[in-house]
């Protein structure tokens, strides 16, 4: 194997990985953050538990989060050493500025409500885990950011630089908010936010069914449903138009993705039509039982019956990326996307009903859906990922002058061997296989275990008073002494 | 408007700042990694140490990180290159980091000994195999590597593992033992102090041993290292006060005063991170090929707008990371305690 397809394989795979983490981070941390505004609000004991205890399942997911997350950074380097040279201008400020503005934000302020709980006062956690929220946000900003501008690049300029008598094009920005507010930023990192916003509502509310279903800790599955529920329809439905808004776009931006995503290989004059489902096959320039309603894509897009949509031949054959994968994953994140629309209004309908804990199947519905959640997420990045192929910077027209890509096949590190591309697969593989199991593994104990009861948390609360009492005049008899004694 | 050439000097010294940074801050968190098998007897104070660092060690590895990314944007040619280069040597690293995170994350959500005993010796191995990479990849840079005409890298990780990068490894190892050793013996009370601080005198000796046969060796292995010294004499104060400082780790210890012995250990990582730099000077990568492969920092630069750009960024945001940093290490001062929220 080649070490372009096997540097593809590694960073798909990685990234992917890491990517199961960071939406449900940013996710739940704002129904955290809503659980303990209630909390600080009402003072409510079952508030308290509840905020308590998706702490809990927040610092699981953090901390995978956090270690899967650096090996992206470095892979940028280890792997993609041509790219790193061509983009690093432009891309390596956005990954700077993660660092210097989102990173130590969330990491700090992680060490507060997670180890805080018994140390500062609920007001001062409640701001920590606003910090926190905020910082993964700014996180997902700048990431967004600097992939939104490998796919419509801006504010930048090709410089050719003399490298020991061969010249070498680079990136090079020449306007910083250009590059920042690139034509696809603020799209994606709505669409991406709401994303990850709706996976942590939907996870909320499935563990909350699950006790609900389990006939235990009623008292905080219930007020977390009331948060969850009404917070994921709303938000569902803010991702299906903004989903909506950033395929328009696209027509304009990266027309070969979106005729990919939709599988539409030969314009024509007249209206286009969407496929609800079908397999494509790029060979021979067709769909195979394909469903297709007629004109649907021209009204989605262009928002009228005739306006034909540009087909693949559009596209010169070196530059088309590959239809089967995008086309199928799009299907599938829109397709789930309306799944959740519906599972979140009947969900609130029954809750503001009063009868959602005797709808066994409405539950299960509930229980399975952070999964479908997080495969639309995963679908969605596939999507755009493999559909700006082959280009790992997309070429651009900057000011009327035609601006050179970087293909994904010359962007590879030139010291690096399929050996050892290969080897570190495996090494990721091993390690990502284990950590899964054992990520499943202590979730599930957490949630089989659950919040903690009123009771359990007053018995705590009454325990850490006499450790502090007893902390106070142990300090006050050895004062002073405390070195002396050591030294002996 | 500062020149090109200045913006330049004035990244290369912040990336030292995050290293330096990094070091002082992860190196006592590894230091604690390594040392937890021997101090600890049993589960209680087991996870008393792991605390003693539970709530730091993901802001203290986010210098790392942050270096990675500013070395990205401020030279992305020897972030290419330097990366590429410890292709194995780095995803090992990765494997450290990731098999750190989870033992902490992991170990205590079990009541199992064998489950426990597993993620104490993966988070003792991960901690001491990723500072002597640290180190290796330190020395590798500052002996120089074989890199050839446009950025190529002709090595191998069998010519990484060259003797002096592992001697130096070691020093790291050490160092970030001793400094770990001290940190503890802040954190902690009782019996468990009494058993760090028995550990702390034959680090030191270790740690002076190999300090003194690593600064011999590097007069022979890397030569270049002192031609900064010679090109400006007052930086002779540097390897002074790396020594003085050095030796006053056990003075402040049998003073009976842990708190300067820290300040006086985290002088000594300053020191060295000094030094280092000094050293490399004007290079980011030095080649034994050819001076000509050498990447300095003129060939590795970007321009000077993305310099400027992330200038600002460091400007307003350094303030912000140190005020929040103050306030998370104030928050968890003191003796460590084990509480409900507690690895």
């Amino acid at each position: 194997m080649d070490v372009e397809l096997l540097s593809r394989l590694q960073f798909a795979g990685t990234i992917m990985f890491h990517y199961l983490f960071p939406p449900l981070s940013i996710g739940l941390g704002l129904q955290l953050f809503l659980c303990e505004l209630a909390y600080n609000r009402t003072k409510e004991p079952a508030w308290e538990a509840a905020a308590r205890f998706w702490t809990r399942v927040f610092a699981v997911n953090f901390g995978m989060g956090v270690a899967t997350g650096i090996v992206m950074e470095f892979e940028f380097g280890t792997n993609w050493a041509a790219y790193s040279r061509f983009v690093g201008d432009v891309f390596g400020s956005a990954l700077a500025a993660e660092g210097i503005f989102a990173f130590f934000l969330e990491s700090g302020f992680l060490a507060v409500l997670v180890f805080g709980w018994d140390r500062v006062s609920p007001k001062m956690h409640l701001f920590s885990t606003a910090m926190v929220f905020l910082g993964s946000v700014f996180s997902a900003v700048w990431i967004v950011v600097a992939n939104s501008w490998q796919q419509t690049p801006a504010g930048y300029h090709i410089v050719w630089h003399d490298v020991q008598g061969q010249r070498e094009p680079r990136a090079e920005v020449t306007d910083f908010w250009q590059m920042v507010f690139n034509p696809s930023s603020v799209d994606r990192l709505t669409h991406t936010l709401l994303g990850a916003l709706v996976l942590g509502a939907f996870f909320v509310a499935s563990v909350s069914a699950y006790y609900l279903y389990s006939n235990r800790h009623h008292d905080v599955a219930r007020r977390c449903l009331r948060i969850s529920l009404p917070s994921s329809l709303l938000l569902t439905l803010l991702a299906a138009l903004s989903g909506h808004d950033s395929a328009q776009k696209l027509v304009h931006t990266q027309p070969a993705k979106l005729a990919a995503m939709e599988a539409h290989f030969h314009s024509d004059d007249g209206p286009t039509g969407l496929y609800l489902f079908g397999w494509p096959d790029s060979e021979n320039q067709t769909v195979h039982g394909g469903v297709q309603v007629p004109r649907l894509l021209s009204a989605m897009v262009y928002g009228d019956l005739h306006t034909p949509v540009p087909g693949l031949d559009q596209i010169p054959p070196e530059n088309r990326p590959p239809v089967w994968l995008p086309f199928q994953t799009f299907h599938l994140m829109v397709g789930i996307g309306t799944a959740l629309i519906g599972i979140a209004a009947i969900g609130c309908w029954y809750w503001w009903r009063g009868t959602l804990a005797q709808k066994r199947w409405l539950l299960w519905l509930l229980m399975l859906s952070p999964v479908l959640a997080m495969t639309a997420n995963q679908a969605g990045w596939i999507t755009a990922e493999v559909g700006r192929q082959p280009w790992i910077v997309h070429p651009s027209v900057q000011d009327g002058v035609a601006m050179m890509g970087l293909r994904t096949s010359e962007g590879l590190s030139e010291s690096v061997t399929a050996q050892q591309v290969l080897s570190s697969i495996i090494m990721f593989g091993v390690i990502y296989s284990l950590l899964f199991a054992v990520w499943i593994y202590v979730l599930n104990a957490k949630i089989k275990h659950g919040p903690e009861s009123v009771e359990e948390l007053r018995e705590h609360k009454r325990q850490h008073h006499e450790s502090l009492l007893e902390k106070i005049s142990h300090s006050s008899k050895s004062h002073g002494g405390s070195l002396l004694e050591d030294e002996k | 408007m500062i020149s090109y050439d200045t913006l330049t000097l004035i990244w290369f010294l912040l990336l030292g700042i995050l290293i330096c940074g990094y070091a002082i801050l992860d190196g006592f968190d590894l230091g604690v990694g390594i040392l937890h098998l021997f101090v600890a007897r049993d589960d209680t104070q087991r996870r008393l140490v792991m605390n003693s660092i539970g709530p730091l060690w993901d802001g203290n590895e986010v210098w790392l990180v942050t270096f990675g990314g500013a070395l990205f944007a401020a030279f992305p040619v020897a972030y290419a290159t330097v990366f590429s280069s410890f292709y194995e040597a780095f995803h090992l690293l990765l494997l450290c980091l990731i098999g750190r995170a989870v033992s902490l994350e992991f170990r205590s959500k079990v009541y199992s000994p064998r489950w426990r005993k597993l993620w104490d010796f993966s988070f003792f191995l991960s901690s001491l195999t990723a500072a002597l990479l640290l180190g290796v990849a330190a020395g590798n840079i500052l002996r120089g590597m074989q890199l050839g005409p446009n950025h190529h890298y002709e090595g191998s990780l069998l010519s990484q593992l060259h003797w002096y990068p592992l001697l130096v490894g070691g020093l790291t190892v050490t160092l970030f033992a001793l400094h770990g050793a001290i940190y503890l013996y802040l954190k902690t009370e009782a019996d468990l102090q009494s058993q760090v601080r028995r550990l702390i005198m034959p680090l030191f000796y270790c740690f002076a041993g190999l300090y003194v046969i690593v600064t011999a060796l590097t007069w022979q292995q890397a030569p270049h290292a002192l031609d900064s010294l010679q090109q400006f004499p007052w930086l002779w104060v540097v390897p002074v006060l790396n020594v003085l400082a050095v030796m006053n780790i056990p003075r402040a210890m049998h003073l009976g005063r842990p708190g300067y012995a820290f300040f006086t250990s985290t002088m000594v990582i300053v020191a060295f991170a000094c030094l280092f730099s000094v050293a490399i000077f004007p290079n980011l990568m030095r080649s034994t090929i050819d001076p000509a492969y050498s990447i300095t920092l003129e060939t590795a630069r970007s321009s000077k707008l993305c310099l400027e750009i992330m200038l600002a960024f460091a400007v307003i945001g350094m303030p912000c990371v140190i005020s929040y940093t103050v306030v998370v290490y104030w928050i968890f001062h003191g003796k460590v305690k084990l509480d409900a929220s507690s690895y």
